[in-house]
C-alpha cells in the first residue's frame, strides 16, 4: 500500500462527494420537470418525442400504471434486442461478418442488456456486429439505466409525496432522464475518450504484421459512445472482451480515473435528489455516509489484500502485491478501486481479471454484491435497494424508540415491510439457490477453471453477479453453455424485475399516505447513529446470510492459502 | 413518571407466583397442537422442523445401535426451546387470567326484572338476565344487581360499582345528564331506577371485560402483523441459507448431517422474539388493565403509544375542579385583617367550593379564628339572581359576590352613588387578567376589596406536561373559559395550546384538523356531548362515570374516571412497542454468535482450515452445536420477565432513547450470545455431554 495509493483514493472519494450536491440539484429540476440551462436545445426534442408517441406530458400515473407501462417498455426492449442479435448476419454495419448469434446465448444476452446487467457470455469483437454494439446493446445500455433511475425517482416521489395517487408518468420520466441526464453528459465524456485514444469507427477491423511477423487482426469500432454509457449507466458490458483492461477500452490512467468516477457519478448523486425532494438534503447524506462507510472498508481489505499478495507469490520472490491478472498500466490501487468500484456500484465492467484477485480481495466484490448492490449501486437500483434496507431498519429500530417507526413522516406498516421483505428474500434465493444446483450439476462442474473453494466462488460468483445484475465475472468459468445462459437469464431477470415491483408497490402506498410532522418522538434518521444503525443491519440482515456461502468459497481459500494450500 | 400514585385494583402477581407458572407448564405442552401454533409462523416452523429431526432420531434408533447421545440431545433442546416459547405465552395469559377469575366471581346469576309494558312502569316479570335483549326495559331497586347494561331513562339511585372499578364508595346514577350509565354486574344501593338495557347477552361490560383480560379475544395488533411480516421473511431467508449447504457440502467432498443443519437453521431463525411476541402482547393489555383501563382492542393500545396530541379537559385534569380563593386585595383604607374578618363572616355558611375555599385561605394566610355564629346572623344564600351571598349580623350587612352586584348593593346601602375606588377596579382588572375570578366584598355601602378566586393549578401537571413535550407529544387544553383566562392557565400549567369556550364542535374540528396533518390524537371524555370528539380521536379515553354513548364512542374505558390517565396510557402503548422492538433487534443480532459458533462446527470436518473461525474456541464441533441450540432456547426463558414486564420508557427523546436502546439490545445482543455459548460450551464439556 503506498501514499500515491490512498491519495488516489481520497482524491476519488473527494471528487464523487463534490459531484453529488451539483448533479443532484440538476437531476432533481430535470425530475421536477423545471427548466434547465439545456432546456432551449432540448425542450423542442422532448416535445416532439411526446407528440410522436401520443404522450400526454401532464397526466401522471399510479404505481400500477407506472409498472406495467416500464414492462411493456422491456418486453419490447428483449424481442428488439433478440431479434438483432439472432438476424445479426444479414443486417448491416458487419463489417467483421459476424453470423447470427445463438438462441440460449441471444437469450442471455438480451435478458443481460435489458436488465443492465451487461453479462457478456461471449467477447464482443469476436460475436457482435456493429450495428448490434450500437443499435441493440447501445441503446439498452441507455434505456435500462434511465428505467433505473426514474424507478428511484418514484420510489422517492412516494416519500415526498403525500395524500397522492399518482408517482409520475413513466414516458415522460424515461424521456427526460435519457435527454436531459444520460446524453448531455455521455456525449462530451465520449469526446473525451476519443482524445484519450478510444476509437470512434464504423470502419473495419484492422490487419497489422507485428515484429514477428505474425498477421494480426485488431479490432475497432463504434467503441467511444458505448463506453461513455457503460460507465455512466453502470452498465459495465465491454466493447471488447477483456472490457475496461482493453486498451482501446482504457487507454490512459486518465480515462480509467475518469470511467470510475463516472460509475459513481448517479449513483452518489441520487441521493442528494432523495434528501432534496423529501425537503432535508441530511436525509440524502446519511444515506451516502452509510454507503461510504460500506465502500471504505471494502476498499481496505480489497486494497490490503492485494498489496500484500500470496504467501506462494512471496516464496517464488514475486513480492509487491499480487499482480497476477493485472494491467500493469493500472497497477495494485488502481485495479483494486475499480473492481470494488464496479462492484459497489451495479457496473460490472472490470479492467483486470477478477478471478486472479488474492481470495480475500475477491470476496469484497461478492459481498458488495450480495448486500443487494446498495453501495451507492446501479444507478437507481442502488437508491431503492438502499430504501428497502432502510424500510426495515427504521421497522426494526425503529419500534425502539416507542412508536409506530416512521421514515421521511411516512409510518412504516405491515404493507411496506411485507414488500420490502419479499424483493429482499429473493436475493438470496437467486444466489444460493442456483449455485446450489449448478454445485451438484455434473454438466455444469466441469466449466469451472479451478477446483475446490475456488471454483465454488467462480459459480456463486456468477449467480451473485447475473442477481444483483452486475455482470462481473470469476472468469475462469466457461459459461456459454444451455445451462449457465439459461438460469443466469432467470437470475438476472428475478434480480431485476422481483425487486423492482415491490419497490413500486411501496412507492405507491406512501405516496398515497399522509406525511406525519416529525416532533421529539420521532425516530431521528439524519444523524451518525442511524448511519451506523443502518449499516449495521445491511451486514447482518443482507449479509450474514451469505456467511456459509462465503466460508466455503473465499474463506477457507484464504485459510488455506495462508497455510500454503492452492487449488 | 410516577405512575406508583395510581391506585392499582388487581393484585400484582410475581413472576414466579406459583399458581400462574404450575399451570402454564401443562399449558405449554397443551399448545404444542400444531393448530395452536399455526398463528404463530416462526413457532410453528420450529415445531416442524423438531418434529422431523425426531422423526430421525427414532429413525437412527432403530436402524443403528450407535451413541447418538449428540442427536438426542439436540432433539431434547428443539423439544425445550418450543417449549419455552409455549410456557411464555402460557404465563402472560395466567396472570390474565387470575385477574379474569377473579371477575367472574363477582358475577353470579342474576335475575331481572323486565317490564311488560314500556307504559306502565309498575308491571314487570322475573327472568334471567342471560335473556335480556336490547332495548328491553328493568326495573332496579335497591338491593338488586343491575342485569347488564344500559342508561336510566327514569329514576335517580346511588350505585355500588365495586365489582368494576373496585372503588367501595356509591356513585349517583340518574336519568339524562351525563351520569345515566349503568353497568351490568352492579348494585344498586338505594332508591329504583328504570334501565333501558343496551348491551345482548354475553357482550355486556363485564363480559368483554373478563375475555379482554384473559386474552381469549386477541387480535394482532397492526404493528404486530407488521412484525410477524418481518420474522415470516427472516424465516424464509434462512432457509434459503440453510437448505443450500448439503449441496455446497457435496461440492467440497462432504456431508452435514440434517441435525445439524436443523440446528443451525432454528438458531438463526428469530425465535427468541417469536417465542415472546404473544407474550408481550398480552403483557402490555394486561398492565393497562392493572392500571383500572380497558382497552377495547390492542389496536387502541398500540395508537396510543404513537399519539402526536393529548387534548386535555382542563377542570379535573390541568386543575382541581373548583376555584379557590388565593388572596384578598384590600381596597386602600381596610386592613387586610379586617377584610378576612369580613370575608370569613360572608362565608360562614358558604358551603360551596368556593365559599369553603375561602375560609380555609382567610385562616391560613391571615390567621383568623372561625367562631360560632353570632345568634342574630341571618344568612344570605346565594342566588342567580343577586349574585351575591354574605350574612346580616344586626345593621352590618357583608356581602360577596359578582363585581357589578357588590357595587351596586353598595349604591343601594349608600343610597347614593359611591365612587369606585381606583385601586378596586385596578385590582378587579388584574385578576381577570390573569385568569382569574374576582369577587367584591363590601360591608354596607363601603367596598372592602376584592377575593382572588383561582383556577389552581394541579401541582404536578407542569411537570408532567415537560415530560410529555420530551416525548414529542403536544398537550392542549380544552376549556369552557374565555381565551384571556384559558390563556393564563394554559401558560401557568405549560400546555402547548388550548382551546377556550370549547363547544363539541370545536373539538372535532381541532382532531381534524390535527389529523389532517398526519398527527394522532388521544383524548379524555366523559359526557355525550364528547361522544362524537370521542369517536373522532384515535385513543378516545372515556370515564366509567361517564355516559353510556360516551362509552361507546370511545376505544378506552378509564374504570378510576381519571384524565391525567391519558399519559400512563400512551406510556403503556411506548412500553408495548419498545419491548417488541427491542427483542426484535436482539433476536437478530444473536445470529452473529450463533454462526460463528455453528459454521466452523459444520465444515471443519472436511474443511479445517475453518477452524479459524471458531474464534470462541468452542471444544468440540459437537459441544459447539450443542451450546448454541441451548442458548437458544434458555434465553427465551431468561427474557420471559422482561416480556412480561416490559422495556422501561423514559421521557428522554426519540434520540437518547434510542441510542440507550441500541446499545443494551443491539450490541448487548451482538456481545451477550459470545459470553453465553462459550459459558455453556464450558458446562457441557465439563459434563462430558458432547
Amino acid at each position: 500500500m503506498t501514499v500515491i495509493g490512498w491519495i488516489q483514493i481520497l482524491l476519488f472519494c473527494a471528487i464523487i462527494l463534490a459531484i453529488t450536491p451539483v448533479l443532484g440539484a440538476y437531476m432533481t429540476r430535470v425530475f421536477s420537470g423545471q427548466r434547465t440551462f439545456l432546456s432551449p436545445i432540448l425542450r423542442p426534442v422532448e416535445l416532439t418525442l411526446y407528440w410522436a408517441g401520443g404522450v400526454e406530458e401532464k397526466s401522471e400515473q399510479g404505481w400500477l400504471r407506472y409498472t406495467v407501462g416500464m414492462l411493456l417498455f422491456h418486453v419490447g426492449g428483449f424481442v428488439i434486442l433478440y431479434a438483432l442479435l439472432r438476424l445479426q448476419g444479414v443486417l448491416p454495419f458487419n463489417p467483421a461478418g459476424q453470423s447470427a448469434v445463438a438462441p440460449d446465448l441471444s437469450f442471455n444476452t438480451a435478458i443481460s442488456f435489458i436488465t443492465n446487467t451487461n453479462w457478456q457470455n461471449y467477447g464482443g469483437e469476436t460475436t457482435m456486429s456493429y450495428l448490434v454494439q450500437m443499435l441493440a446493446l447501445t441503446q439498452q445500455n441507455f434505456l435500462s439505466a434511465a428505467t433505473g433511475i426514474v424507478l428511484a425517482m418514484v420510489l422517492i416521489r412516494g416519500f415526498a409525496r403525500a395524500s397522492a395517487r399518482t408517482i409520475g408518468n413513466f414516458w415522460v420520466d424515461v424521456t427526460r432522464c435519457t435527454l436531459y441526464v444520460l446524453l448531455p453528459v455521455c456525449v462530451p465524456l465520449a469526446l473525451f475518450l476519443v482524445w484519450q485514444g478510444m476509437p470512434q469507427t464504423l470502419g473495419p477491423y484492422i490487419d497489422a504484421t507485428t515484429l514477428e511477423g505474425v498477421k494480426q487482426t485488431i479490432a475497432v469500432g463504434p467503441v467511444a459512445s458505448q463506453v461513455a454509457i457503460k460507465m455512466l449507466g453502470t452498465n459495465g458490458g465491454g466493447f471488447f472482451n477483456t472490457n475496461a483492461a482493453h486498451p482501446f477500452e482504457n487507454p490512459t490512467a486518465l480515462s480509467n480515473f475518469l470511467q470510475i468516477i463516472a460509475i459513481f457519478a448517479i449513483g452518489a448523486a441520487l441521493t442528494n435528489v432523495f434528501g432534496r425532494m423529501v425537503g432535508n438534503q441530511r436525509q440524502g447524506w446519511v444515506l451516502l455516509a452509510a454507503m461510504g462507510v460500506l465502500f471504505i472498508a471494502g476498499i481496505l481489505v480489497t486494497y490490503w489484500a492485494e498489496a500484500n499478495g500470496t504467501n506462494t507469490l512471496n516464496a517464488l520472490g514475486l513480492t509487491g502485491g499480487n499482480m497476477e491478472g493485472k494491467e500493469v498500466r493500472f497497477g495494485i490501487v488502481a485495479s483494486a478501486l475499480f473492481a470494488v468500484i464496479t462492484t459497489a456500484a451495479s457496473c460490472g465492467a472490470v479492467n483486470a481479471m477478477h478471478d486472479s484477485l488474492t481470495a480475500l480481495g475477491g470476496m469484497i466484490p461478492l459481498i458488495n454484491m450480495q448486500l443487494g448492490e446498495v453501495i451507492v449501486g446501479g444507478v437507481g437500483a442502488g437508491l431503492y435497494g438502499m430504501l428497502l434496507f432502510v424500510i426495515i431498519t427504521v421497522f426494526v429500530a425503529g419500534l425502539m424508540v416507542g412508536r409506530t417507526p416512521e421514515y421521511i413522516g411516512k409510518k412504516i406498516e405491515a404493507k411496506e415491510v411485507k414488500m420490502a421483505m419479499l424483493a429482499i428474500l429473493v436475493l438470496p434465493l437467486m444466489y444460493l439457490g442456483w449455485t446450489a444446483v449448478a454445485a451438484v450439476n455434473p454438466q455444469a462442474l466441469p466449466q469451472l477453471g479451478n477446483a475446490g473453494p475456488h471454483g465454488f466462488s467462480e459459480m456463486l460468483y456468477l449467480y451473485t453477479s447475473s442477481t444483483a445484475n452486475n455482470g462481473s465475472a470469476f472468469g475462469g468459468i466457461t459459461a456459454n453453455t444451455l445451462f449457465f445462459n439459461i438460469t443466469g437469464a432467470v437470475a438476472m431477470f428475478i434480480g431485476r424485475f422481483w425487486v423492482i415491483i415491490p419497490a413500486m408497490a411501496i412507492a405507491g402506498t406512501l405516496a398515497a399516505k399522509k406525511s406525519v410532522p416529525p416532533s421529539l418522538g420521532t425516530f431521528p434518521t439524519t444523524g451518525s447513529l442511524f448511519v451506523g444503525l443502518l449499516v449495521g443491519v445491511i451486514l447482518i440482515v443482507g449479509g450474514l446470510t451469505f456467511f456459509p456461502a462465503l466460508a466455503l468459497g473465499p474463506l477457507v481459500e484464504q485459510f488455506a492459502m495462508t497455510a500454503g494450500a492452492v487449488f | 413518571m410516577e405512575t406508583s400514585k395510581l391506585r392499582k385494583r388487581m393484585p400484582v402477581n410475581t413472576l414466579l407466583d406459583p399458581s400462574v407458572v404450575i399451570p402454564a407448564i401443562g399449558q405449554a405442552f397443551v399448545k404444542l397442537n400444531p393448530r395452536t401454533l399455526a398463528k404463530n409462523p416462526v413457532m410453528f416452523v420450529l415445531e416442524m422442523v423438531t418434529l422431523l429431526t425426531t422423526v430421525l432420531l427414532v429413525r437412527d434408533l432403530m436402524t443403528t445401535g450407535q451413541a447418538i447421545l449428540f442427536e438426542f440431545q439436540i432433539v431434547v433442546w428443539l423439544w425445550f426451546t418450543v417449549l419455552f416459547a409455549n410456557f411464555a405465552e402460557a404465563v402472560a395469559e395466567g396472570r390474565g387470567k387470575a385477574q379474569a377469575d377473579a371477575l367472574r366471581k363477582t358475577r353470579t346469576e342474576t335475575r331481572a326484572k323486565r317490564i311488560l309494558s314500556p307504559d306502565n312502569y309498575e308491571l314487570y316479570e322475573g327472568v334471567s338476565a342471560e335473556d335480556l335483549e336490547t332495548g328491553d326495559l328493568v326495573v332496579c331497586t335497591a338491593g338488586d344487581i343491575i342485569p347488564g347494561d344500559g342508561d336510566v331513562i327514569e329514576g335517580i339511585a346511588s350505585v355500588n360499582e365495586a365489582a368494576i372499578t373496585g372503588e367501595s364508595a356509591p356513585v349517583i346514577r340518574e336519568s339524562g345528564g351525563d351520569r345515566s350509565a349503568v353497568t351490568g354486574g352492579t348494585t344498586v344501593i338505594s332508591d329504583r331506577i328504570i334501565v333501558r338495557i343496551t348491551s345482548s347477552p354475553g357482550s355486556s361490560f363485564l363480559d368483554r371485560m373478563i375475555k379482554l383480560v384473559e386474552g381469549a379475544e386477541r387480535q394482532k395488533t397492526p404493528n404486530e402483523i407488521a412484525l410477524n411480516i418481518l420474522l415470516v421473511g427472516l424465516t424464509i431467508i434462512f432457509v434459503f441459507a440453510t437448505a443450500t449447504i448439503p449441496s455446497y457440502a457435496a461440492y467440497a467432498g462432504g456431508a452435514v448431517s440434517v441435525v445439524v443443519l436443523v440446528a443451525l437453521f432454528v438458531t438463526l431463525i428469530p425465535t427468541t422474539i417469536g417465542a415472546l411476541l404473544s407474550a408481550i402482547g398480552i403483557a402490555g393489555m394486561d398492565r393497562l388493565v392493572r392500571f383500572n383501563v380497558l382497552a377495547t382492542s390492542g389496536r387502541a393500545v398500540e395508537a396510543a403509544g404513537d399519539v402526536d396530541t393529548l387534548l386535555l379537559d382542563k377542570t379535573g385534569t390541568v386543575t382541581f375542579g373548583n376555584r379557590q380563593a388565593t388572596e384578598i386585595i384590600v381596597v386602600p383604607g381596610v386592613g387586610e385583617r379586617e377584610a378576612a374578618e369580613a370575608a370569613l363572616l360572608a362565608s360562614d355558611a358558604d358551603e360551596t367550593a368556593e365559599g369553603r375555599s375561602i375560609i380555609a385561605m382567610v385562616q391560613e394566610k391571615y390567621d383568623v379564628r372561625r367562631q360560632a355564629a353570632s345568634a342574630n346572623a341571618r344568612f344570605i344564600e346565594f342566588s342567580a339572581m343577586t349574585r351575591l351571598s354574605g350574612v346580616d349580623i344586626g345593621d352590618r350587612k357583608l356581602r360577596k359576590g359578582a363585581v357589578d352586584s357588590v357595587l351596586n348593593f353598595a349604591r343601594e346601602q349608600a343610597g347614593q352613588d359611591v365612587a369606585e375606588p381606583p385601586a378596586f377596579r385596578a385590582a378587579v382588572d388584574k385578576i381577570a387578567r390573569s385568569g382569574g375570578t374576582p369577587l367584591g366584598l363590601v360591608q354596607n355601602g363601603r367596598l372592602l376589596g376584592v377575593i382572588h378566586l383561582k383556577d389552581v393549578v394541579k401541582p404536578d401537571v407542569k411537570e408532567r406536561f415537560a415530560a410529555l413535550r420530551r416525548m414529542g407529544i403536544k398537550t392542549v387544553m380544552i376549556t369552557g373559559d374565555n381565551p384571556v383566562t384559558a390563556a393564563a392557565i394554559a401558560s401557568e400549567a405549560g400546555v402547548d395550546d388550548f382551546i377556550a369556550q370549547a363547544t363539541p364542535e370545536d373539538k372535532l374540528r381541532y382532531i381534524r384538523s390535527e389529523q389532517s396533518h398526519g398527527r394522532l390524537i388521544a383524548m379524555a371524555g366523559d359526557g355525550t356531548n364528547d361522544a362524537p370528539a370521542l369517536a373522532q380521536a384515535d385513543v378516545g379515553v372515556t370515564m366509567q362515570s361517564g355516559t353510556q354513548a360516551a362509552r361507546e364512542a370511545g376505544n378506552m374505558v378509564d374504570l378510576d374516571s381519571n384524565p391525567t390517565k391519558l399519559i400512563e396510557i400512551v406510556e403503556i402503548g411506548k412500553q408495548l412497542l419498545m419491548t417488541r422492538g427491542a427483542l426484535t433487534t436482539f433476536s437478530i443480532a444473536n445470529d452473529v454468535a450463533k454462526y460463528f459458533a455453528i459454521i466452523p462446527a459444520m465444515f471443519v470436518a472436511f474443511y479445517p482450515q475453518l477452524q479459524v473461525l471458531n474464534i470462541m474456541h468452542l471444544s468440540t464441533p459437537q459441544s459447539a452445536i450443542l451450546s448454541a441450540i441451548i442458548f437458544n432456547a434458555l434465553i427465551i426463558i431468561a427474557l420471559i420477565p422482561l416480556a412480561l414486564k416490559g422495556v422501561k420508557y423514559r421521557p428522554i427523546g426519540a434520540a437518547a432513547l434510542l441510542r440507550r436502546n441500541l446499545l443494551i439490545y443491539g450490541i448487548g445482543g451482538i456481545i451477550l450470545p459470545f459470553v453465553g455459548i462459550k459459558a455453556i460450551d464450558l458446562a457441557v464439556t465439563g459434563l462430558h455431554l458432547a
